[in-house]
């Protein structure tokens, strides 16, 4: 099957620090894939990079077949991208529908605001938050802020989802909802790359998980190899710990 | 209701020139002029959240490019439209240029704008008379129907400033511009164009600006580059705006009609001391009516009264 998303040698370079260095892989259609690493990995980078809110100091990122590197962000998702944001980034001043309704009428090719809305509503409700469609979106508490950051990458209609720490400061409660509601995307067909801490979503979601650590990506593939690779385990726990490990194993 | 007032207000707005004196008409054109300022503004700095102190260098531009154009020969209307025209042209290129900046840099680029004009103007005396100003052709109407030829005028260019940001409000573009205020970023990431959106708003900023330059050039028949370029014609919109409700339609109008009567009060008051009393009174009034006239709650206020 032809990639939904390929990156090729995908660098780049902030004054001495290299963020990323030579990453590759691809994500292919209707698939999930964990993207983890410690803090500082590069991971939030990378989205940023597919989102062209950073430019690339080398290589090259193909969406759908088509070259998107050196594209505007604002071209990229009206091609197909969506993406969450770790830090939510709702319109505060306006409501939870007109929030949404922005996705629809920008990215979505809604002909007029009165149709974005009617869209808009949809997602609302998919994501469980009709009941506070009129309210401000900065009057929601966090799990709902997260929710309508969800609705507003729906509402752009994507083909592929990028989702930062989606469950990132919420409660075990609000974690699982989240993950009934990233399944059902999934039945949509939309591609998601996820960037998670927590392994238990990591892995109950994903097929295929890939890690970064300083930069460099060090395992791609199933979460259950990757979990043990020696690699993984010193980049997360420290070689020390590593290195113990090593020789349990081999008592 | 609503309706019935507003159709009022235009009634009297079309009697004046029949009833008023010719200072009155002359006060009332500047009120329809700071409306055309104040909407214009309000494109950019109260839509966008873009605090542009350009608006000085296009009123400018416009009443040079007016002039000039008149004193070569030409109709007026045609060096009214020049006028529009030339501030718009500019304002495409200025916009794309300095519209990447954000806060306080892009107020700071777009207020030297008027400054290094100026200077142009100031320097290139064979073609705007520099320093000495320009004289336009006088018309040959008597002083009275002049004042009211340009009163209803610039009646019409408020109008049509009032029409366009109305169309503005209700289509996408202001739905875009409202987004970029809040969140640029997340704008531009759910696929706001917010480079186009923003030089559109820029420009919207600037051609109605430029118009009412070319109306005020033949209007008042002599321009000077201290005069039109002066760097009040760009603090003064913002002040109305504020002093309205930024981001709404009805706000910069109310701020421009209050703006004008206290300064006209203020002027007449304190003769020599008007710029001090009048900027007292816009820090007082940023200071406890942050959001602006519009906001407050005439009832409440008229309960508090009553019961103080």
């Amino acid at each position: 099957m032809k990639p939904i998303l390929r990156l090729e040698d995908v660098t780049r370079q902030f004054g001495g620090l290299l963020a990323l260095n030579e990453v590759s892989f691809n994500l292919q259609p209707g698939e999930i894939v964990g993207l983890i690493g410690p803090n500082g990995a590069g991971k939030t980078t990378l989205v940023n990079m597919v989102t062209a809110v950073y430019s690339l100091t080398r290589g090259r990122i193909f969406f759908d077949g088509k070259r998107i590197d050196g594209m505007k962000s604002h071209e990229i998702s009206r091609m197909g991208v969506a993406r969450t944001f770790q830090v939510v980034q709702p319109f505060p001043k306006m409501t939870v529908l007109e929030n949404v309704a922005a996705g629809s009428l920008f990215a979505a090719g809604a002909k007029s605001l009165a149709e974005a809305k009617e869209r808009a509503m949809d997602h609302l409700r998919f994501v469980g938050l009709a009941d506070f469609a009129a309210s401000s979106a900065s009057a929601l508490n966090l799990a709902d802020r997260k929710r309508l950051e969800l609705a507003k990458s729906l509402a752009m209609n994507p083909k592929l989802l990028l989702l930062d720490e989606v469950n990132s400061g919420l409660n075990n409660a609000e974690i699982n909802r989240a993950l009934e509601l990233i399944r059902s995307l999934l039945k949509r067909g939309i591609t998601i790359l996820i960037i998670e801490h927590l392994m238990k979503v990591v892995l109950s979601l994903c097929s295929r998980v890939i890690v970064l650590h300083h930069g460099q990506l060090i395992a791609d593939g199933e979460p259950s190899a990757v979990v043990r690779d020696p690699r993984v385990i010193e980049a997360y726990l420290g070689s020390r710990y590593a290195k113990q490990q090593k020789e349990k194993s081999r008592e | 209701m609503k309706r019935k007032l507003l159709l009022l207000a235009l009634m009297g707005i079309l009697l004046v020139p029949m009833v008023a004196n010719n200072y009155m008409i002359r006060l009332a054109t500047i009120m329809m002029l700071y409306c055309v300022l104040a909407l214009s503004w309000n494109f950019i700095g109260g839509l966008t959240g873009y605090p542009s102190f350009a608006t000085a260098a296009f009123f400018g531009l416009g009443a040079y490019a007016g002039a000039v154009c008149q004193g070569q020969g030409a109709p007026m209307y045609l060096a009214w439209i020049l006028g529009a025209l030339v501030a718009a042209i500019f304002a495409t290129g200025l916009g794309l240029a300095i519209l990447r900046l954000r806060g306080h840099y892009f107020a700071i680029a777009s207020l030297v704008v008027a400054d290094v004009l100026r200077e142009i103007v100031n320097s290139t005396t064979n073609l705007t008379g520099g320093g000495m100003g320009f004289n336009l052709p006088i018309l040959k109407l008597g002083v009275d129907a002049q004042a009211k030829l340009f009163y209803y005028l610039m009646f019409v260019l408020a109008l049509l400033t009032v029409a366009t940001a109305v169309l503005v409000d209700r289509h996408r573009l202001g739905f875009g511009l409202r987004c970029i205020k809040q969140n640029e970023d997340a704008a531009n990431m759910i696929g706001v164009n917010a480079t186009i959106y923003k030089t559109v708003a820029f420009i919207l900023s600037a051609v109605f600006v430029g118009w009412a330059g070319a109306f005020y050039a033949s209007w008042v028949n002599y321009i000077e580059p201290g005069d039109v370029f002066d760097v009040l014609y760009s603090v003064k919109p913002i002040v109305m705006v504020l002093l309205g409700r930024a981001g709404t339609i009805s706000g910069p109008i109310i701020g421009a009609i209050v703006f004008l009567l206290m300064e006209e009060l203020v002027w007449r008051n304190f003769l020599t001391f008007h710029a001090g009393v009048l900027g007292l009174i816009v820090v007082a009034l940023i200071l406890y009516l942050p959001d602006g006239v519009l906001a407050l709650n005439f009832r409440r206020l008229l309960a508090w009264r009553k019961n103080g």
